[in-house]
């Protein structure tokens, strides 16, 4: 059973509608002990950090996500939570990722946020997802991102910036585009973390 | 490279499509999920639906409609048409709408923009515009067209985006229909003013019109009815022409 993390965030639907797409169970909660004891689990999110974080923190999800030992995706706000801070009401994060997440500014016509279909580039840390999905296009909107670093295993340019895609970390997956509306290439990306282990 | 958006729009009364679609290959071309995926599969980077039923029904209509096109279609989308007030919008985004598009509303309560994006985030809020030119000044107007306002277009699309809107969709009245090209010099005066980014719409008739859209016009997107709905452009020879005139485009 996959559990998908409910709380304040926005637009949690379409991860849940993905899900069944591809056909595998899941469920969508804020049951600790149902989290705790999922095979995996998708922290999804649309939102502004400040009050979700607050959310997770009030709730105590803040501590359980940082325990769980399953395979855990982070998704658009739920990467950047994952991460240690937020330039976005400059907030502490969960902190599974040391990375620190900044606001993008506009910059020789790129316009913020960041909206629409981008190209990944894997990096040699890849040890998730396949080949095929390296210079893909997937579905980004967000006006923060995450600075790359050793967890980095796919960039993404924009606003003349090089920025994390996708981060790895032990049992820790997350994704600044959307993999839940990009296409095949993103259903591709979903299945290869419901494959982790 | 963030690559230009291709975005087919379909029109929705009581939940089906209508004008004019020619299609092969369709079981039904009124069902919008069953069109959508077909420009999903054409390559098309995102669907705008716009319901023009005008019974007091629409809302839920509308909710069903986004939950069904949610639940078959792995592309964002945004859906709009008669959206009056937050409980509209509620609907759609827990049917699993991406955006939502406004007009004649924020235009009769601008702080219906700033309470969407509240509540929602900027990037749910798509404020769309239908504009007209006199006297060498573009007026924007509501209800479809039919009623003229004393809100400049310039002025009134700043405001949307102060207000927290996360992009513009700008339909040029003039050019709506003509098949003759895009209102570049308005939407590059536009996109050089907005720091977000303008969905450009009315007048695609061909190819090179998108060309121009995206380069001379500055668009981050172009949108297109009835040349998509008759064939008369096919998607993936349109993304072709684009990479081949050097413009990025998210390959078929």
């Amino acid at each position: 059973m996959i559990a998908v993390i409910n709380y304040n965030a926005g637009n949690i639907r379409s991860v849940l509608y993905a899900l069944e797409r591809i056909g595998v169970e899941h469920i969508l909660t804020s049951d600790h002990d149902v989290i705790r004891s999922a095979e995996k689990v998708i922290f999804p999110g649309v939102g502004a950090a400040a009050s979700t974080m607050a959310h997770l923190n009030a709730t105590g999800l803040t501590m359980l996500i940082r325990n769980l030992e399953q395979p855990v995706f982070g998704i658009c706000v739920g990467m950047q939570l994952l991460c240690s801070h937020s330039e976005e009401g400059d907030v502490p994060c969960i902190g599974v990722f040391p990375e620190k997440v900044k606001r993008f500014r506009p910059n020789n016509g790129d316009k913020v946020p960041h909206m629409g279909w981008n190209n990944i580039r894997l990096t040699p840390e890849n040890d998730w997802v396949s080949d095929a999905v390296n210079e893909q296009y997937c579905y980004y909107v967000h006006s923060y991102y995450v600075e790359p670093g050793p967890h980095t295993v796919a960039t993404t340019e924009y606003c003349g910036i090089t920025y994390a895609a996708m981060l790895r970390k032990d049992n820790f997956y997350a994704a600044q585009f959307h993999p839940e509306k990009s296409a095949l290439v993103g259903e591709r990306i979903l299945r290869d973390f419901l494959a982790a282990q | 490279m963030l690559a230009k958006r291709i975005i087919p729009c379909l029109d929705i009364k009581d939940g089906r499509t209508v004008k004019g679609v020619n299609f092969v290959n369709l079981r039904d071309a009124g069902d919008p999920v069953e069109l959508g995926a077909k420009y999903s599969l054409a390559g098309a980077d995102e669907l705008v639906f716009l319901d023009i039923t005008a019974t007091h029904e629409r809302r839920k209509t509308l909710a069903d409609l986004a939950r069904d096109i949610a639940r078959h279609l792995n592309i964002p989308f945004t859906i709009g048409g008669g959206i009056r007030e937050l409980a509209d919008v509620d609907a759609l985004l827990n049917a699993g709408a991406d955006k939502v598009s406004i007009n004649s509303a924020a235009v009769r309560r601008p702080a219906l923009i700033d309470e969407l994006a509240y509540g929602f985030g900027n990037q749910f809020v798509v404020v769309a515009i239908d504009a007209k030119e006199k006297d060498g000044e573009w007026y924007v107007y509501l209800n479809g067209g039919r009623v003229q306002t004393e809100h400049k277009l310039f002025d009134w699309a700043h405001e949307a985006q102060e207000r927290g809107a996360g992009e513009i969709l700008f339909t040029s009245m003039d050019h709506d229909g003509t098949k003759a090209g895009f209102a570049n010099a308005a939407l590059a005066a536009l996109s050089e003013r907005l720091s977000i980014p303008i969905i450009a719409s009315g007048g695609a008739g061909n190819k090179e019109h998108f060309a121009e859209v995206f380069t001379t016009g500055k668009a981050d997107a172009g949108l297109a009815a009835s040349i998509f709905h008759f064939g008369e452009v096919g998607i993936g020879e349109l993304k072709s022409y684009l990479a081949q005139e050097g413009i990025p485009v998210r390959p078929v």
